[in-house]
């Protein structure tokens, strides 16, 4: 309560719940097509060799999110070529970006002058530090996701359910899967400023995975972790905002721990429906 | 009458021995062909080039006139193993439409004559009743019925068929014969398979494939005879390794 008596009167926590608001949009959308195409490894990769392009930025005074965003596009389209090329190797060589990009940033960023404790929050996030320009270029991505979406719906669902397939209807499957990925290269950077790098594959997954327990198709599971993700980002910035957590991690926590809740009662609902089917087959 | 495959010479190796060694074939239009021989002796990639997935490293593959790669939206092609994950949230009815993928344009979703048209092929196959169910909810002889919608729903001149009774009982593997007969008089039918008893009562002329092809016509020829001559052939083909 305390929590929401400060909302109404402190304009860094309406920008703060504006902005996990906007970012659950990209994330419940994105981040159903990393659970069900399975590529939350190649997502890591991609968050994580982000550092990368914010380090450079940093070390040049360009704006980190926009060394993000650029080293986010290229690192995507990297990962993606990387796939289709060397499929054998997938995992080692998406492991090699994962920590190349890391290290990179780490170098540019102990070189620049006056090396500042914001890095903390982009690796972590920190959402109460989210700033009106923040929450424009957010509601931006945003409509470049939502936008995206909904013209190649039917594209993105092909090449997540058969590429094979996709292929042979004549579909361009190389150019939507290095969409796809872009678009999840975009939503990372929409992501960071809410929980930070480290944890932005949590946020992508985990309210599409929980979403997929309970509604068995993309559309519905986009809506679902949608609202899945709003619900976590206001009740973990609430919960973080009396005793002074993190938000990010307190964020990600209760997903988390939604997440485990939710795979124990479908999985003894679905135990329960089984026996209950046995049961009238032997009567 | 006028050939809708045509193969010359069509030399394959994946990486080590040649799977395929000199393939020629061609295949008429509204054949009923089968394809059978060993496990391992280049049926699926055959079929594989006849799609375009794969290229041959020696010969020439010609299917409509055309290039492979450029004919394949006019080919409904049922895998083997699919590609896809049993547990992917996505109706009977989403997955037939994908057959009308490369039809409707590059962007932006189905229409009207896409719906009936999928609708039609999920007739055909008896999947109608299915069309809310979730993928995963299916047994393995009702996916196999999807598949082939999802291939019939592309409109095709040709269809190819990779094993598509490998796991299923044999009461579903005649209806699916059947109804393989039925279609064949509509487009022509190239089917892979290694039961090659079961397939000659159904298939115009099979094809044995071990590494080498030989052809044989079924219409005079009773299931034990085919099988007779399909295991000389092996022993032949075996000879002319030697």
């Amino acid at each position: 309560m305390e929590f929401f008596s400060a909302l109404m009167n402190h304009a860094f926590l309406q920008y703060a719940l504006a902005g996990g608001l906007l970012a659950s949009i990209g994330c419940g959308v994105i981040g159903s097509y990393v659970v069900v195409k399975r590529i939350g490894f190649l997502a890591g990769g991609i968050s994580h060799s982000v550092l990368g392009g914010m380090g450079i930025a940093f070390f040049f005074g360009f704006s980190p999110l926009g060394g993000a965003l650029v080293a986010a596009i290229a690192s995507a389209l990297l990962i993606g070529w990387v796939r289709l090329t060397w499929r054998e190797q997938e995992d080692t060589l998406i492991g090699t970006l994962w920590a190349v990009g890391m290290a990179i940033g780490i170098l540019f960023i102990s070189k620049t002058p006056g090396y500042s404790v914001s890095l903390m929050s982009y690796l972590f996030g920190n959402i109460l530090m989210v700033n009106p320009e923040d929450i424009w270029m957010m509601a931006g991505i945003d409509l470049v996701i939502l936008v995206t979406v909904f013209f190649c719906y039917q594209q993105f669902l092909a090449v997540s359910f058969d590429e094979e397939f996709a292929r042979l209807r004549g579909v361009p499957v190389t150019f939507f899967y290095l969409l796809l990925l872009c678009m999840v290269a975009v939503t990372v950077v929409l992501l960071i400023q809410v929980v930070g790098l480290i944890l932005v594959i949590a946020l992508l997954t985990l309210p599409a995975a929980i979403a997929a327990h309970y509604v068995h198709s993309l559309g519905k599971m986009m809506v679902l972790a949608t609202l899945l993700g709003m619900a976590f980002t206001l009740v973990g910035l609430a919960l973080s905002y009396g005793p002074d957590l993190p938000a990010g991690a307190t964020i990600i926590l209760v997903a988390g721990v939604t997440y485990l809740i939710s795979l124990f009662a479908t999985t003894l609902q679905k135990r329960k429906v089984m026996r209950r089917q046995l049961q009238q087959a032997m009567k | 009458m006028s050939a809708v495959v045509s193969l010359k010479d069509v030399t394959f190796s994946y990486s080590g021995p040649k799977v395929l060694d000199r393939v020629s074939l061609e295949v008429q239009e509204h054949e009923f062909l089968g394809l059978v021989g060993p496990n391992a002796g280049g049926k699926s990639t055959l079929l594989k080039m006849l799609l375009g997935l794969l290229k041959p490293l020696a010969g020439e593959v010609r299917v409509l006139g055309k290039r492979p790669e450029q004919s394949c939206t006019q080919v409904g092609y049922v895998p083997q193993y699919p590609l896809f994950s049993r547990e992917f949230p996505i109706s009977v009815e989403q997955t037939v439409l994908m057959g009308r993928l490369g039809v409707s344009g590059l962007f932006g979703g189905y229409g009207r004559r896409d719906r009936d048209v999928a609708r039609q092929a999920m007739v055909e196959t008896e999947t109608i009743d299915l069309a809310t169910r979730q993928l995963c909810t299916l047994s393995g002889g009702q996916l196999q019925r999807v598949l082939m919608a999802r291939a019939l729903a592309c409109e095709p001149q040709i269809l190819m068929l990779d094993e598509p009774t490998a796991n299923i009982d044999m009461r579903v593997e005649t209806e699916i014969f059947d109804l393989l007969k039925k279609l064949n008089s509509r487009m022509t039918i190239i089917v892979v398979s290694h039961d090659v008893g079961f397939i000659s009562g159904y298939v115009g002329r099979v094809a044995c494939l071990n590494q080498t092809l030989v052809c044989h016509p079924t219409a005079a020829i009773d299931g034990e005879a085919i099988r007779s001559l399909y295991e000389a052939d092996v022993k032949m083909v075996e000879h002319h390794q030697h």
